[in-house]
C-alpha cells in the first residue's frame, strides 16, 4: 500500500474532526500546536493513533520537527517509504 | 520580546490556581517533621499523605546515628565528581552493596535518581539505536531520550502487545533496541505487567532497562522491586533506582549483570559531570538498607496500609487506579475540583500531592497520595475520613 502525503493529510484531518473540541475549520496548513491548541501530551498520544492506523511509527525527534498537519503526513509518508 | 514571555502562561495559571484555592501548591512548606507520617504546615499538626517515603526510613534511628557518625568521620561533602576527586571508600562500599542487595555484579550509583535515569538511558541509547518508552514515562526518561541521540518511540502505558508491535516495525534496522518501564508508574500506581514485558524482551532480542523508583523497598519477597515479584530478574539487563523513597535519602543507582557498565562510568555525563554523594547521605543510605532487610515486616504493613487506603477511598465513591500499591492516585474530573478539594485537605490537616495535566496521564487531575508502613490504621482512617469532609465541603457546581 503506498500513501500519498494528501492521502495522509485527509486520513489525519478525519481522525482530528472526530474529536468535537477541534475546529472545524482545518486543513493541511493548519498548525497541530496552535491551531488545534494541543499541547505536547495531546500530540504524542493524537500522533499514537495515527500510527497504530498506518502501521508506522514516529520517533519522538522527528515529531519535533513537525508544524502542521501536511508536514506530519510528509514525515509519515517519508517513513513509509524507509525514510 | 523579552526572554521571560515563554514563561507568562504559566504565570496566568499559577495566578487563577491561586485565585480559585488560596494557596501555591507548589510552594508548600514543611516546616519541620515531627515523624514520618506527621509534619508541620501552616503552624498545624498535619498528616503526610504525599511523601513516597514508603517505608518511614527517613526518620530511621540509625540511619540518623550513621550519617552524624559519618559526617563527624569526614566532613560534609566530597567537592568533586565520581570521575575526579569525587570518590571515597564509602562510595564503593555503597556499590558493593547495592550490587549484593540485588544479586548482580556491578553498579553505579548517581547523585539523584533522576540523574540515574537521565545518565543510564541517555548513554546506553546511542545514535543509529532505538529506545522504547512507555507513554506514561516519568520526566526523567523523557528527558534522558532528548538528552540522548536515539530515535524514541512511545509504546502504549503497560501494553505489552504494543511494544511487541512496535518492535516487529524496527526489526530489521541494525540499531540496538532499549525498552524501558517502569515498576510502579508514580502518578496513577499502577504497576507494569512485568512478566509479559521479559517476555517480549526475549522473543525480540532487546535489552531492558526497568526504573525500580517506587517499586524498590516495596514490592517483590525481598523488596528487590517488580522484577523480583514477577520472577524475571535474569530477563532485565538494567535495574535502576532512587535512595529517596524507600530508603529515606537521596541518591540513585544502576545495577547490572553486565560487566561493560564499567565502561558507562567514562561515558555518562550526568555521573561525570557533577558532584557525589556526600558520606552522611551514603552512611544514612547504608543503614536504612539494613533496616530494610532486617524488617521485613514494613512491606506487609505498607501493603496492608495501601490496602485499607484504597479500600476507604473507593468507599467513598472516589476513583482510583484498579491495582493496590502504595501510591494511590485518586482521579477527578475537573481542575477547579481538584484545587478545592486539595486546599480543603489541606486545611483539614491531610498532605497530599496536587498533580495537574499535562503532567498526569490522561488529561484529568489526580490528587496523588503514597501510603508508608509506618501510618497507623488510624491515621489511614483519619485521612479517609478528611477526604469524605472534604468532599462534603465542596460546593455542587465543582
Amino acid at each position: 500500500m503506498s500513501e500519498t502525503v494528501q492521502d495522509v493529510s485527509a486520513l489525519i484531518i478525519n481522525k482530528l474532526l472526530a474529536n468535537p473540541k477541534v475546529p472545524r475549520d482545518i486543513n493541511g496548513s493548519s498548525k497541530i500546536v496552535e491551531d488545534l491548541a494541543f499541547d505536547s501530551l495531546a500530540v504524542m498520544n493524537f500522533v499514537m493513533e495515527i500510527e497504530d492506523e498506518l502501521d508506522v511509527s514516529v520517533p519522538l525527534d522527528r515529531l519535533a520537527e513537525i508544524r502542521t498537519i501536511d508536514d506530519l503526513a510528509e514525515c509519515i509518508v517519508s517513513l513509509k517509504k524507509g525514510g | 520580546m523579552s526572554i521571560f514571555d515563554k514563561f507568562r502562561g504559566v504565570e496566568q495559571r499559577l495566578a487563577e490556581l491561586q485565585a480559585e484555592g488560596g494557596r501555591n501548591p507548589f510552594s508548600v512548606v514543611i516546616e519541620r517533621p515531627l515523624s514520618s507520617t506527621v509534619g508541620i504546615i501552616e503552624g498545624r499538626e498535619t498528616l503526610l499523605f504525599g511523601t513516597n517515603n514508603y517505608l518511614g526510613l527517613s526518620q530511621s534511628p540509625r540511619a540518623i546515628e550513621a550519617a552524624v557518625k559519618a559526617v563527624k568521620a569526614r566532613g560534609v561533602g566530597t567537592t568533586g565528581s565520581r570521575i575526579a576527586n569525587g570518590t571515597q571508600s564509602l562510595h564503593e562500599q555503597l556499590e558493593q552493596r547495592i550490587a549484593s542487595f540485588f544479586h548482580q555484579k556491578h553498579c553505579m550509583v548517581f547523585s539523584t535518581g533522576y540523574q540515574a535515569n537521565l545518565g543510564m538511558i541517555s548513554t546506553l541509547a546511542g545514535k543509529g539505536d532505538y529506545l522504547l518508552l512507555d507513554a506514561d514515562s516519568h520526566a526523567s526518561i523523557y528527558d534522558a531520550s532528548r538528552l540522548g541521540h536515539a530515535q524514541v518511540i512511545r509504546f502504549r502505558h503497560n501494553d505489552p502487545d504494543d511494544l511487541h508491535k512496535r518492535l516487529n516495525r524496527i526489526k530489521d534496522e541494525p540499531g540496538a533496541k532499549l525498552v524501558v518501564v517502569e515498576g510502579i508508574y508514580s502518578m496513577t500506581g499502577n504497576v507494569v505487567p512485568m512478566a509479559e514485558m521479559a517476555a517480549v524482551k526475549r522473543e525480540t532480542g532487546s535489552t531492558l532497562l526497568v526504573d525500580e523508583a517506587h517499586s524498590f523497598g516495596v514490592l517483590g519477597p525481598n523488596g528487590r522491586g517488580v522484577a523480583e515479584a514477577a520472577g524475571v530478574e535474569d530477563d532485565v539487563d538494567f535495574i535502576v533506582g532512587t535512595f529517596s523513597k524507600s530508603l529515606g535519602t537521596v541518591g540513585g543507582y544502576c545495577v547490572s549483570r553486565h560487566p561493560e557498565l564499567e565502561l558507562v562510568r567514562l561515558h555518562c555525563r550526568p555521573y561525570m559531570f557533577t558532584a557525589s554523594l556526600p558520606p552522611e547521605v551514603i552512611a544514612a543510605t547504608m543503614a536504612a538498607l539494613d533496616d530494610m532487610e532486617a524488617q521485613p515486616e514494613l512491606r506487609t504493613r505498607l501493603m496492608d496500609n495501601a490496602a485499607r487506603f484504597h479500600a476507604g477511598l473507593n468507599r467513598l465513591g472516589l476513583t482510583t487506579g484498579k491495582t493496590v500499591s502504595p501510591v494511590v492516585g485518586v482521579v477527578l474530573e475537573t481542575i477547579p475540583e481538584a484545587i478545592m478539594l486539595w486546599n480543603t485537605l489541606l486545611s483539614l490537616g491531610l498532605y497530599v500531592n496536587l498533580s495537574l495535566p499535562p503532567a498526569t496521564p490522561d488529561h484529568h487531575p489526580l490528587l496523588r497520595c503514597s501510603v508508608m508502613a509506618t501510618h497507623t490504621s488510624e491515621q489511614i482512617d483519619r485521612a479517609v475520613e478528611i477526604f469524605g469532609e472534604a468532599m462534603a465541603r465542596l460546593p455542587a457546581s465543582a
